[in-house]
């Protein structure tokens, strides 16, 4: 039983445990599920595709789990990805012989500037001006994907520019390049989360900001370089996903990927409610996902309808992470172990 | 009477409807054959639905909660009417009913949740919006048109005013919707408790209010007006498709938030939501009658005005704080020593 508590305490275990449900639910029902085959050098299976798809996702909870842990949120992700990817796309062309109209080191750079700089206005809206987060990034949400659309004349772009597609479609060294990206990011964020003590003072503003200015940290500047992060990893996400199909449709790119994303946060257990988050917790709540998302294709269901099955997910989660819910549960079954 | 006009609560109503007033005029300055009574009549014509949508979410918002599911439900209920209406040849008289009764449902179930598991709003209505726009697809994948008799004469019929201006049967039904808002929100103890529970839950429930029942009756008041607004919407477009209404959520959030209601909850009129669904049908109208601009530009400014009507609202908070902070200091002191 007291094996059990710390079990439950250790919040990453929890997703885990999902993830490793889906998975082998996968290796029972979908045959070759779990098969990798090589293929001109690369790696080809079900497993490589999900780590793949999920990439976009990924670098999102990344600056997302960063924002949720100061009691925060960010709901212009989605509308920072579109833009991104319009930025990029106009910047690079749609030259059919592919000769890009900037060099597209330069076009990159650009994207990543104007997401941050949309992630710094959020920023600068709620921890200078003192806006709710909610409705200081739905300002975002809302203009961003007239931005997107205006950057764009309204027209969806097709890229040729050959060496771009190798953020979301090229392998190195036998594995899809994003995973990287993904992966550089993340032990960065890490490394300055955990092993500094920008970790901690996040998660302090999330607990209490007035105690934390208190206790001299400056919290404002805190918040704002959460947000700030948060639109940079939607911009690297943008470029990834402009890089995949090639193209930038200011209207469809990152289309509700904010809310995969904050489910992917919330799932691998940070609350909304702030103070705490596990970054690792954030990518298996992706991975989550895609798999859920990849499982519900392999039975030939509409991937559309797919977002009932995740609407139940977030119900169920949400359900587990209430106190009320747990001690109800709990309550059930204490009655049985009495009556027994 | 004079002050209470000008107390700062209705400040940024009053902006609001001075905006309105300003861009009507510009526009009628700029544009031949903008200003008439029947372009002012067009605005409810065209955004019957968004303003069935923001007469609900003033009541979520106004409590201290926010409902994101309310475009996908209007797109589950264009589809089930249009599915039942068309596939199954039921008469109207009995789909209406049912799909109003489904989106009531819906909200009840969300409410819910919320309530009885302390859950937070957000999360769990962004789940309905997941669960809604999925059970679309559930429904039909394709558009499914609308043949119906009565569904025609509505969306074809005009209610003639006086002179040669005329309204819809579905701006008849948001103008009745926006009457009934405005007497629950002003008139009854349901609407009180609303305002009570913006303000501070804590304290209405100490006071002994049925905090509880309330909450969860405001998030299925909610998808009624969804489903309404759902339904309202199949008489423009006589059909019934999954995509319907994708980001109006955040539409009728803007809506409510430039009609003066803070979202920190408490402070808020269905009034002033009428003007703010005015001021978002005017920028569309403008944006039509100067034709060179990109119909996106819409979303932009509607960002632009939510960012100035927030700041008005951080604006008039910070100016109250300051205000009670001198009245706690005007206080004698011995008044504040006593345990």
């Amino acid at each position: 039983m007291v094996r059990l508590r710390s079990l439950n305490r250790s919040k990453i275990v929890w997703p885990l445990v999902t993830l490793g449900i889906l998975l082998v639910f996968n290796l029972f029902f979908i045959p070759n599920f779990f098969r990798i085959e090589i293929i001109e050098g690369h790696l080809f299976g079900n497993l490589i595709d999900i780590i793949k798809n999920a990439a976009p996702i990924m670098l999102l909870a990344i600056g997302l789990t960063l924002v949720i842990a100061t009691h925060g949120i960010d709901i212009s992700v989605g509308s920072v990805v579109a833009i991104s990817a319009g930025v990029v796309a106009m910047l690079i062309g749609g030259d059919l012989k592919g000769n890009p109209k900037y060099p597209i080191a330069i076009a990159m750079a650009a994207a990543l500037l104007v997401s941050t700089v949309a992630g710094m206005w959020n920023g600068m809206l709620v921890s200078r001006i003192g806006m709710q987060p909610i409705i200081a990034t739905l300002i975002l949400f809302v203009a961003g994907r007239g931005i997107a659309m205006v950057t764009t004349n309204a027209m969806v772009i097709w890229l040729y520019a050959k060496p771009f597609a190798l953020l979301g479609q090229g392998y190195r060294l036998g594995l899809p390049f994003s995973i990287y990206i993904v992966a550089f990011l993340l032990v960065l964020t890490i490394l300055f989360t955990r092993k500094t003590a920008l970790g901690m003072f996040i998660e302090a503003v999330g607990i209490n900001p007035t105690a934390t200015r208190f206790a001299g940290i400056n919290a404002r500047n805190i918040l704002f370089w959460c947000y700030a992060f948060s639109g940079f990893c939607a911009g690297v996400s943008g470029l990834i996903v402009c890089s995949t199909v090639m193209s930038a449709d200011g209207n469809n790119a990152g289309n509700l990927f904010e809310l995969d994303a904050i489910l992917a946060v919330v799932l691998g257990g940070t609350s909304l409610a702030g103070g705490r988050f596990f970054l690792i917790g954030s990518m298996v709540g992706a991975l989550i996902i895609q798999t859920l998302t990849t499982t519900i294709y392999a039975f030939n269901v509409p991937p559309e309808i797919a977002q009932v099955v995740k609407a139940l997910v977030v119900y169920a989660v949400s359900l587990l992470q209430s106190d009320t819910f747990r001690a109800r549960v709990a309550g059930i079954f204490g009655r049985r172990e009495a009556a027994a | 009477m004079k002050a209470r006009y000008l107390n700062p609560r209705n400040l940024p109503v009053l902006v609001t409807l001075a905006l309105f007033i300003i861009m009507f005029g510009l526009g009628s300055i700029a544009f031949r054959g903008f200003f008439s009574v029947q372009n002012f009549l067009n605005l409810f014509i065209d955004n019957a639905y968004l303003l069935i949508l923001a007469v609900g979410m003033t009541f979520v918002i106004v409590s201290g909660g926010i409902d994101l599911s309310v475009g996908s439900m209007l797109a589950l209920s264009t589809m089930v009417s249009s599915s039942l209406v068309q596939k199954s040849h039921l008469s109207p008289l009995i789909v209406i009913p049912v799909v109003l009764l489904l989106g009531t449902g819906l909200g009840l179930f969300m409410g819910y949740l919320i309530q009885t598991f302390n859950l937070p709003p957000f999360i769990i209505t962004l789940a309905g919006l997941y669960l809604a726009r999925g059970l679309c697809y559930v429904v039909s994948i394709d558009t499914i048109a609308i043949s119906n008799s009565f569904w025609k004469a509505a969306a074809n019929s005009q209610i003639n005013l006086i002179g040669k201006n005329f309204i819809s049967p579905s701006a008849l039904i948001a103008v009745v919707v926006v009457l009934v808002g405005l007497y629950v929100s002003r008139f009854t103890k349901f609407g009180r408790i609303v305002y009570a529970m913006g303000g501070n839950e804590q304290s209405a429930l100490l006071m002994g209010l049925p905090v509880a029942s309330t909450k969860i009756a405001i998030y299925a008041l909610s998808g009624f007006c969804s489903a309404l607004a759902g339904i309202v919407f199949t008489f423009y477009t006589l059909s019934g498709y999954a995509l319907n209404g994708k980001g109006m959520e955040l539409d009728a959030i803007a809506t409510v938030v430039i009609g003066g209601t803070l979202l920190t909850g408490g402070v808020g009129t269905i009034l002033g939501t009428v003007v703010g669904v005015l001021v978002y049908g005017i920028i569309q109208v403008l944006i039509m009658f100067q034709g060179t601009l990109n119909s996106w530009w819409t979303r932009i400014v509607i960002g632009f005005l939510v960012f100035v009507f927030c700041l008005l609202q951080r604006l008039f908070e910070s100016r109250k704080k300051a205000a009670t902070a001198k009245s706690v200091l005007r206080q004698p002191a011995n008044t504040q020593a006593a345990p």
